[in-house]
């Protein structure tokens, strides 16, 4: 077993890196195993025809316009690239290196105003290090801090430029369970009141932005929070609760009786399977972990991998994220994740996805649980550019990205991590010290 | 939703891989002061549960030391595995069979690092016993006096992960953790219950942020990695002379911190230091021969890549995840290639869990760490990477010569897969341990449930 490593990352299409401007731009990824990430199974032989960025066409028996360059795929999959359901990715370079992680402002007198977006930075390692894998979309959570509404939350693409931001202020966040009741005061019901308070608060500063009085006599809320909850209460944006036991998701859906254009998704949600009818009925998407299968704690007694193939039964809509923790880092788990929603199948009792069911936990449904599906997650026409080609099933834990696209553009698939790999092949130092190795 | 991996219970394992096994203390009292030490006060009362005579006929074994049989036969009786071979290997009559045809057999996997019972499911301050972070040297506990048996993370690591057989161990928040323990997984009123019988105890010790961070934010000694290092210099320096007096027989106070380490010094215990940085283990490795003890593995080792000929030179291994990194400072430069090359080196690789979540998809980790490595040319075959996940760490347990390969005379703790291992697509469908199913997928009632699930809602429930 001392064979010498070849140092190189085999990329299978041999593309020079395209520097080009998006614009009037034609790509044809031919021959290779197709998924959608609708939900369909992926099919063979295959074309997606990209322009100026965006999917034009995706399917079998798809012309390859003239002019097109043209990307043979043949033996490879390709497929729309990975969309993280949640994650604090572009928000932190050292997760438990507190200078360099901005999801979190415990010390902030805001709450529902803040807004991730400027804090995002293209730069952080994790995400080039996720893009390598072929992640190219993540939606981006604060985590909250002294109050129970976390603020707005961000959908960002992992490409390599300076301009990560997809959608600004796209959510807002809010702590409903064991950890709404800690910031509430203590009990969940104090958090239940909570809520309703501030966003009465935010129905008032809506109806007489002047009048408001913000922290002052009996309102809990500035102004500044006051105004971000307005679009959150009129249903403008969505509203992500995260809540794990099954009386937790019931309450949240009766929050709607009172508050009625609510968009709510569900975060967390580990005993949704419990309560999965009325989820579906009330046809609330959820983000959830896939895997949690632990008590690990008592509001997640139920748990168990077949959640999210239960609710999908049920008619959910679920997408995959890291809810429970590794957020700014792994969102190249996602693919396990939903691989793992596709072993169980075999278990007796167990609820599995098909492959394309579970592919589109990490592809389209993220995006359609945000209320962006006509936009991104998918091949479908109109979507943007992002795909992937792969060396094989990309559920599968031997296959990685041999070429990634995001909004059509071709993306550098080098890290930090590759050149460290690269330098260490041969860990003892050469002539020179490994320093010199770059 | 924190990351819980950057709290105090990542512990730093140092093991090992080639270390013999020694036999745990077991005659030779030691007379020391006031009163004597006891051998093995305890003591394990696990005994292998009922099973049948079974045979396996038609998979493709992987027998954990790198060798691979296609439609191979594994038959199991009296609690031993009695048979290993190819598709004519003789089955008995009478006996149970089952066909792993399109199926694989492997040996139960082992998890080196493992934190269950000790930071258990649920994880409410009550139940939370990993770290005795009241001083930077408590060489004094042992783990399993921390062990909560009712951890439905033993049952999970069964069914879904197919672990046989793991190492219980103190957190990291201190230098010296304390004494770990080995467990056969199967489910006990009683952490004795469990015990696997005749296993050498480990000794945790960490190096790195933790404790430094713990015993810094207190005021006091070691608040860097050098004062680190000088905490635990002057406890060997201490722990010699404790050792040098007790072997010739003088009279001294037991000291219970002092016993573990004196058995230590004479090769007794295995020490398991959790340490990521490259620079880090090549200290611990210096300071280990000035003491004259020996490290069994370095654990977390994101950084084993880099000095992967020093650690083969040293035997020591390496406990790892597959792609681990930036969640702290220490964690930085983990590469999803460190499995590998840690194996290309010569070096004895690992896969560890140091998660309740992980220990449930040891084999996906291999199975990533596999890839990572063939993509840059480094190509180790199905059967030879097993070896990180049963062999390998049973060595730097000191039970390779009971359990972590398919061969006769061994523990028959065996795992039928439904598929191949290194699949995504492939669960444990029956596991056995010292040859009693202890897991099938298709019977409920062959699926444990601990008595803090039952009851509860989803009790009994496929996980």
């Amino acid at each position: 077993m001392m064979r010498r490593p070849l140092a190189l990352f085999a990329s299978v299409v041999a593309l020079s890196f395209v520097t080009a401007p998006v614009s009037a731009q034609t790509i044809a990824i031919t021959g290779g195993k197709l998924a959608i990430g609708d939900g369909s199974e992926p099919i063979d032989n295959g074309t997606v025809v990209i322009v100026n960025g965006k999917v034009v066409a995706a399917g079998a028996g798809v012309a390859v316009p003239a002019g097109a360059q043209r990307i043979d795929a043949t033996g490879q999959w390709v497929t729309p690239g990975i969309m993280s359901g949640f994650s604090r990715v572009g928000l932190v370079e050292v997760e438990a290196v507190g200078e360099t992680e901005d999801s979190e402002a415990p010390k902030s007198p805001f709450s529902a105003a803040i807004d991730v977006a400027p804090a995002v930075n293209p730069l952080v390692n994790p995400v080039a290090i996720n893009r390598t894998s072929g992640v190219t979309r993540a939606v981006v959570v604060p985590s909250a801090g002294a109050s129970i509404f976390a603020g707005q939350g961000a959908i960002i693409d992992l490409g390599a430029d300076m301009n990560a931001i997809t959608q600004a202020r796209a959510f807002q966040y809010v702590e409903l369970g064991e950890a709404g009741a800690d910031k509430a005061g203590g009990s969940r019901a104090a958090a239940q009141l909570m809520f309703r308070t501030l966003l009465g608060e935010a129905q008032d500063y809506a109806r007489n932005p002047a009048a408001y009085d913000g922290r002052s006599k009996d309102n809990l809320l500035l102004r500044a929070d006051a105004k971000a909850l307005v679009p959150v209460v009129q249903g403008k944006v969505p509203l992500l609760v995260h809540v794990e036991r099954s009386a937790d998701i019931l309450s949240v859906i009766a929050l709607r009786e009172e508050f009625a254009a609510l968009k709510i998704v569900l975060v967390g949600a580990s005993e949704g399977w419990r309560v999965a009818p009325q989820i579906a009925a009330a046809r609330i998407p959820v983000i959830a972990a896939g895997l949690t299968d632990l008590p690990s704690s008592f509001e997640k007694l139920a748990a168990t991998q077949s959640n999210v193939g239960r609710m999908m039964e049920a008619g959910v809509l679920v997408a995959l994220g890291l809810t429970e923790g590794n957020d700014a880092v792994q969102l190249r788990w996602a693919m396990q994740q939903a691989g793992n929603m596709v072993a169980l199948q075999k278990i007796p009792g167990a609820t599995g996805l098909s492959w394309g069911q579970a592919f589109r936990t990490i592809t389209s449904a993220p995006a359609e649980a945000l209320g962006v599906g006509d936009r991104l997650g998918s091949l479908r026409a109109g979507r943007v550019g992002d795909v992937v080609i792969w060396d094989g099933d990309p559920l599968e834990l031997s296959s990685a990205a041999t070429a990634v696209f995001i909004d059509g553009k071709q993306q550098p698939l080098e890290n930090r991590q590759t050149k460290l790999r690269d330098r260490y092949a041969i860990p003892a130092p050469g002539t020179l010290p490994k320093a010199y190795d770059h | 939703m924190r990351l819980k991996a950057i709290s105090l219970c990542m512990p730093l394992l140092l093991a090992a891989c080639a270390s013999s096994s020694e036999e745990p203390k077991t005659a030779s009292a030691k007379p020391s002061g006031s009163s004597t030490e006891p051998e093995n006060p305890y003591p394990s009362t696990y005994a292998p549960y009922p099973g049948v005579p079974t045979a396996i006929r038609g998979a493709t074994i992987l027998d954990g030391e790198g060798g691979r049989i296609e439609r191979g036969v594994v038959f199991l009786s009296g609690g031993k595995i009695t048979a290993v071979g190819g598709p004519d290997t003789p089955i008995p009559a009478d006996v149970a069979v089952f066909d792993g045809t399109g199926k694989y057999v492997t040996p139960g996997i082992i998890d080196i690092h493992s934190h269950l019972g000790d930071y258990p499911s649920p994880s409410v301050d009550a139940l939370s016993d990993g770290n005795e972070a009241t001083s930077p040297v408590t060489a004094d506990v042992w783990a399993e006096h921390s062990i909560w048996p009712q951890d439905p993370g033993f049952s999970r690591a069964l069914v879904n992960g197919g672990v046989t057989s793991l190492q219980i161990l103190p957190g990291s928040a201190n230098l010296f953790g304390g004494r770990g323990v080995t467990l056969k997984n199967v489910p006990a009123r009683t952490q004795q219950g469990m015990k696997f019988p005749g296993a050498p105890y480990s000794l945790k010790m960490a190096c790195g942020e933790n404790p430094k961070r713990v015993y810094g934010a207190k005021g006091r000694q070691p608040s860097t990695r050098m004062g680190n290092i000088a905490v635990d210099r002057q406890t060997w320096i201490k722990a010699r002379a404790y050792q040098i007096k007790r072997a010739a027989n003088k009279e001294q106070m037991r000291d219970l911190a002092m016993e573990t380490l004196a058995d230590v010094l004479e090769g007794k215990i295995l020490v398991h230091n959790h340490c990521y940085r490259a620079d880090e283990m090549a200290n611990v490795i210096d300071m280990s021969k000035e003491f004259g003890y020996k490290v069994t593995a370095f654990h977390h080792a994101v950084e084993s890549y880099k000095i992967a000929d020093l650690l083969k030179q040293n035997g020591i291994c390496s406990a790892m995840w597959a792609d681990w990194y930036g969640f702290k400072m220490e964690s930085y430069d983990g590469i999803r290639e460190n499995i590998p090359l840690v194996q290309n080196a010569g070096a004895c690789a690992i896969v560890h869990s140091d998660d309740e979540n992980g220990i449930q998809r040891l084999n996906q980790e291999a199975s990533k760490a596999r890839a990572a490595g063939k993509r840059m040319g480094i190509d180790i075959p199905e059967e030879v990477a097993w070896e990180w996940l049963s062999y390998n760490p049973a060595k730097a347990m000191g039970i390779a010569d009971q359990t972590g390969s398919l061969k006769v005379g061994k523990m028959a703790d065996v795992v039928l897969w439904n598929g191949n291992p290194f699949s995504i697509y492939t669960r444990p469908e029956r596991v056995w341990i010292d040859g009693a199913l202890m897991y099938d997928a298709n019977d409920p009632k062959r699926r444990p449930v601990s008595d803090f699930e039952l009851g509860q809602i989803g009790a009994g429930d496929t996980k």
